[in-house]
This record gives structure tokens, C-alpha cells and sequence, in this order.
């Protein structure tokens, strides 16, 4: 079973669940938790693992051959991004432009685009008893996240069985990067806080979901500050609140260090115990 | 004219909130452009009018005429997005996979495939409650180039705030360190980097920190929920000093800044202390932009 946790805005506790949700569920079962959240990878600072295995992460752009080149433009004319160009006697590429199409490199008469990798980012993965984390980092000053987190899922589903539980920490927002990292999942928990801030962004993140297609439930992070717009909203599009996680600064407080909060933290530990069951729940009731 | 950005790397800073209030302090001299838009709420706390309003186009994306089509899959064969589908015996375009390279409608041999420019969101400019004026957007669900959005946003800021004689515009950027933060921090004259003294908080500084360098602008930092942890906070000044990034302010941990939201106030209309704070904070970003 996979299951993605997401929401729209940053900050609201994608993180927080993602680990506490793993840890407490990996007591009683295999689990992998894996950090899609590759620009700002955090869920390695709360899940302390043995590494056992480490590659680089590549995608593949084109790279000019000048001995075999004809200079006749068609790469330049092929290009959607502005991403390879014809200056004078050359053909300039711009990597940080390229979506690794191949047109160019596939389309070219002579043979002198090949396309050749180029690194974006790291992946690791660490093994604690049943919890397995994988973790993708992407290289600062690379822009495009989407293929990362692409290789990153295809890891976790050809190196863990079907049997395995599959938690995806998902990046914030609600362009490609989410998408990216939502449309394999059985199940999307959005996580959200009741501010105003926080409604805007999670129905947001239900526009998105929904487009996808996708079952999901809501968990309130941070009950009990603001106000109740984001249970009367739930309530009206008929979207189910499975946890709710108490205001606490003393949850900030462990956070600040790094800490899981369920341990040490009866409040957390029955939303967790609560969202835990629900994920029981849906994979009777579903088969996944 | 100066060009603040301010940024995270984290979520949940506080970001938003702080950039809200420099506006309200700014006032009427401040042009406002909100460059988080996947995910923007600025206009939560500033009210615009939205006075103009216009489609956003960028990028192409693929369609496949089924009259002509003669399924012969040449075109599934070369798209390395996936975004190609065989549903009902139909080749089929999956929109939220497509990224609208054209390679596909290239190798059709019956030239079935067209592309189309993509409509990927809207922006605005609006009139705003501190008297002066806001450029914002909003990104359709699940749309690339959010980083051309961010850089429409910006121009379009740049170009009114010129046209209007402001001095200075303010960035609210997203989170994270991809396109849409590279696009925010092209340009600008000082980055405000807002974090808070937790393990993540640092971790997301310092990745966000290393791109600011990339492009060679001076930066400050704004603590925020600063009295949360001792001991990371002692890590970050340590941080800060070493890369020569000034301390702005520490702002305390306070729930306050929620019951400002709650209310559709900025927390230096709400309350006394945060004022004062967040005041000091903007004057010596002033200090720093115009000396």
C-alpha cells in the first residue's frame, strides 16, 4: 500500500507526520518511508538509520559531438525549451533549460546530440529494524525537482515488495513536484492547520487531489489556535478528518531538536494510533 | 529602486506573515509582488481589488486527433514523460503528465498530433489596503512553469513600480530551493531569509542559503520562533557569522501570529510587542538597502 502525505501549504507538519505516522507503524510491520521533499529533504534528521545504500541520481542531456556535426539548425528547431541554440559555428546547450525530451539528440540528421548524463542529486537509503527511509537530495542551483523524485519513487517500488507499507513524505504546494509525487498513491493524507492561511492552501491541495483522482482524508495539525473554518469546511465537502494533532508548544519544542514526538507524547501518539488504524481500515475495505 | 525577496527554504516560518507586515509598514512607498504562486496568500492579508486580471500562457501541450490517428504508436514509443496512454484502443494525451516537448506530434507520420499553447494560470494587479499596489498570480492545479509565473510577477511588479514612482518592492518567494526560487531571487538587491531555530529550520537555511550565494546577494535573517530551542539557535548565529549574514532580529515563539491571521491582520496591527520587533527589523533592512 502507498500512501502519500501532502499538503498545499509548507510548514503545516508533512514532515512531522511522515515520520511519527512510519516509526509507530513499522512496531508492528515492514515499512518504508521515503522523502520526496527533495529541494528540502528533513525526514532523515528524525529517522536515524543505518545506511546501507547510497547512488548518484542523474538525468540525461544532450551533449554536442563538433567532429560529426553538420550545423544544419535541426536541433535548435526541434527544441521547445530554448535549451539548445545555434550561435555561429556552435551548438550551445543550456542544462538547466533541458526536460531530457531527447527530440534533439534522436532527431538529429548526423548523430551529434548524444544524450549523456548529467548528476542532480543523491539518494541514500537507511535501515532501522523495520523502517526503511530512502532520501533524495537534490543538488542546489538544479531547478527541476520532477525527475528526481521520479527516480526517487521507482527506488522505493523495485527495491521494497507490495507487502511493504509505502509512506511518501510529499514536497509543499500544488504544481508538478506534487503531482509527481501523489499519482502512485493509493491514499493521499493532506495535512493542514486551522488558520486562514492554511484553509486557502488545503483546498488548494483538495482541487488537486481530486483532479487526480485520488481517495484522501485530512489531518488537523496544530488543533485548537485559529478558528473552526477548516472542520466546517470538511464537513461541507464531505471530506473526512481522521486526526487531529493538539497546539502544543512543547511539540515545537521536541521538533526543534530532531525528536520523535509519539515516544514521548500521549496526544500525538493517539493521532498517530488513530491514523494508523484508518490506514488499516482503507487496506481491508480496498485489498491494497 | 531596491528589490527585497524575501524566502525560507522551510515552510512555515513565517514567512508570509513577516512579508505582510513589511508591506503594511512600507506603506504607500512599498509595491507588493507575491512570487508563491502555488501556493499564495498574500492576498489573505492585503485585500486586493484585483482590478486587472490575465490569463497566463506558457509551454505546449500535445493533442491527438483521433480521426486521423492510425495507432501506430510511434508516438508513446518517443515520449519519455509517460504521458502518452492507451485507453479505450485510443492514444490518449494524460495532460498533468505532458510537458509539451513536441516530440510526439514530430514523429507522427500522419501528422495527428498538434500543440497548443497552454493557459497555466492567472495574474493580477490590484490596488491594496496599505495604499499601495500588489502583482499576483495564481497557478492552475498541478501546472509547470510556476518559475515563468514568478518571473511574469516579478517583471510585471518591477514595471509598475517604475511606472508609479515606488522606491521599493517587497517579494514574498515560496519555499524550497527549484525554478520558482531561482526565478525570485534573480535581480533582487537583498534577500530576508526567515527561519526558526529547529533541526529542519537550519538544515533548510543552510541548502537555501547556498543558492543565495550562487547569486552573489547580500542576505539577512529574521529568527523567528527564536526562543524555541537554545542550543540550535547558538548553531545558527555560529552559521550566520561565518557566512556573513546579518541577524536581523529574533522574533519569539508566540501564538499570536496566528490570532493576527485568524482576524486578517498583520501581527504588527495586532499587537504591541511584535510591532516593535518587526518594526526595528524593516528600518534595518532600510538601513542595509539605502544606505
Amino acid at each position: 500500500m502507498k500512501i502519500a502525505i501532502a499538503s498545499g501549504k509548507g510548514g503545516t507538519g508533512k514532515t512531522t507526520l511522515s515520520t511519527n505516522l512510519a516509526a509507530f507503524m513499522s512496531e508492528s510491520g515492514e515499512v518504508v518511508l521515503s522523502d520526496l521533499d527533495v529541494e528540502e529533504p528533513n525526514s532523515g534528521l528524525f529517522i536515524k538509520g543505518e545506511l546501507i545504500h547510497q547512488e548518484d541520481k542523474y538525468k540525461m542531456i544532450p551533449e554536442w559531438d563538433k567532429s560529426r556535426c553538420e550545423l544544419c539548425g535541426n536541433c535548435q528547431a526541434v527544441c521547445n525549451y530554448n535549451a539548445v541554440l545555434k550561435m555561429g559555428n556552435t551548438i550551445m546547450v543550456f542544462p538547466e533549460l533541458c526536460h531530457g525530451c531527447y527530440a534533439c539528440s534522436e532527431l538529429c540528421p548526423t548523430g551529434s546530440l548524444p544524450m549523456k548524463q548529467k548528476k542532480v542529486g543523491e539518494l541514500k537509503s537507511f535501515r532501522a529494524d523495520n523502517l526503511s527511509l530512502v532520501e533524495s537530495k537534490l543538488i542546489v542551483g538544479e531547478e527541476q525537482a520532477v525527475p528526481l523524485i521520479r527516480q526517487t519513487i521507482d527506488f522505493v517500488n523495485t527495491h521494497f515488495s507490495a507487502h511493504v507499507t509505502k509512506i511518501f513524505d510529499s514536497p509543499p504546494g500544488t504544481a508538478c513536484p506534487v503531482i509527481e509525487a501523489t499519482k502512485d498513491a493509493d491514499l493521499v493524507i493532506l495535512v493542514t492547520e486551522p488558520t486562514p492561511f492554511g484553509l486557502h492552501d488545503l483546498r488548494l491541495a483538495v482541487e488537486t487531489i481530486r483532479q487526480l483522482e485520488k481517495e484522501f482524508v485530512v489531518v488537523v495539525n496544530r488543533h485548537g489556535i485559529g478558528d473552526d473554518r477548516v472542520d466546517v469546511y470538511c464537513s461541507e465537502e464531505n471530506i473526512r478528518v481522521i486526526a487531529r494533532i493538539p497546539n502544543d508548544r512543547k511539540i515545537a519544542e521536541t521538533y526543534s531538536r530532531g525528536e520523535l514526538l509519539y515516544p514521548s507524547m500521549p496526544s500525538v501518539r493517539r493521532a498517530v494510533e488513530s491514523i494508523a488504524n484508518y490506514i488499516e481500515e482503507f487496506r481491508q475495505e480496498t485489498g491494497t | 529602486m531596491k528589490e527585497i525577496v524575501v524566502i525560507s527554504g522551510k515552510g512555515g516560518t513565517g514567512k508570509t506573515s513577516i512579508t505582510a507586515a513589511f508591506a503594511v509598514l512600507g506603506g504607500s512607498d512599498v509595491m507588493v509582488a507575491d512570487c508563491d504562486v502555488d501556493a499564495a496568500d498574500m492576498h489573505l492579508l492585503m485585500e486586493p481589488d484585483r482590478k486587472i486580471s490575465e490569463d497566463f500562457y506558457s509551454g505546449e501541450i500535445a493533442h491527438i486527433d483521433q480521426d486521423l490517428c492510425t495507432r501506430c504508436g510511434k508516438c508513446q514509443e518517443v515520449c519519455r514523460f509517460d504521458a502518452i496512454q492507451i485507453i479505450d484502443g485510443e492514444y490518449t494525451v494524460d495532460s498533468l503528465a505532458c510537458e509539451g516537448c513536441g516530440y510526439c506530434a514530430r514523429v507522427c507520420p500522419v501528422d495527428a498530433i498538434t500543440n497548443s499553447e497552454q493557459n497555466v494560470g492567472k495574474w493580477f494587479t490590484s490596488g491594496i489596503r496599505t495604499g499601495s499596489s500588489m502583482v499576483h498570480a495564481s497557478l492552475n492545479i498541478g501546472a509547470e512553469n510556476s518559475g515563468k509565473l514568478v518571473a511574469k510577477v516579478k517583471s510585471e511588479s518591477k514595471a509598475l513600480a517604475e511606472r508609479l514612482g515606488k522606491s521599493v518592492v517587497l517579494v514574498d518567494g515560496s519555499p524550497g530551493i527549484g525554478c520558482p526560487v531561482v526565478s525570485s531571487l534573480s535581480g533582487a538587491s537583498f534577500v530576508v531569509l526567515v527561519t526558526e531555530p529547529t533541526v529542519s529550520g537550519l538544515h533548510d537555511l543552510k541548502r537555501v542559503y547556498e543558492l543565495v550565494k550562487k547569486f552573489g546577494i547580500k542576505a539577512g535573517c529574521i529568527v523567528n520562533k527564536a526562543d524555541l530551542n537554545a542550543e540550535v539557535l547558538d548553531d545558527m548565529k555560529r552559521f550566520l557569522s561565518a557566512e556573513d549574514i546579518v541577524l536581523l532580529s529574533e522574533i519569539p515563539y508566540d501564538d499570536k501570529f496566528t490570532e493576527a491571521m485568524t482576524n486578517g491582520k498583520t501581527i504588527v496591527e495586532w499587537d504591541g510587542e511584535l510591532e516593535s520587533v518587526v518594526r526595528g527589523t524593516w528600518e534595518k533592512i532600510q538601513e542595509i538597502v539605502r544606505p
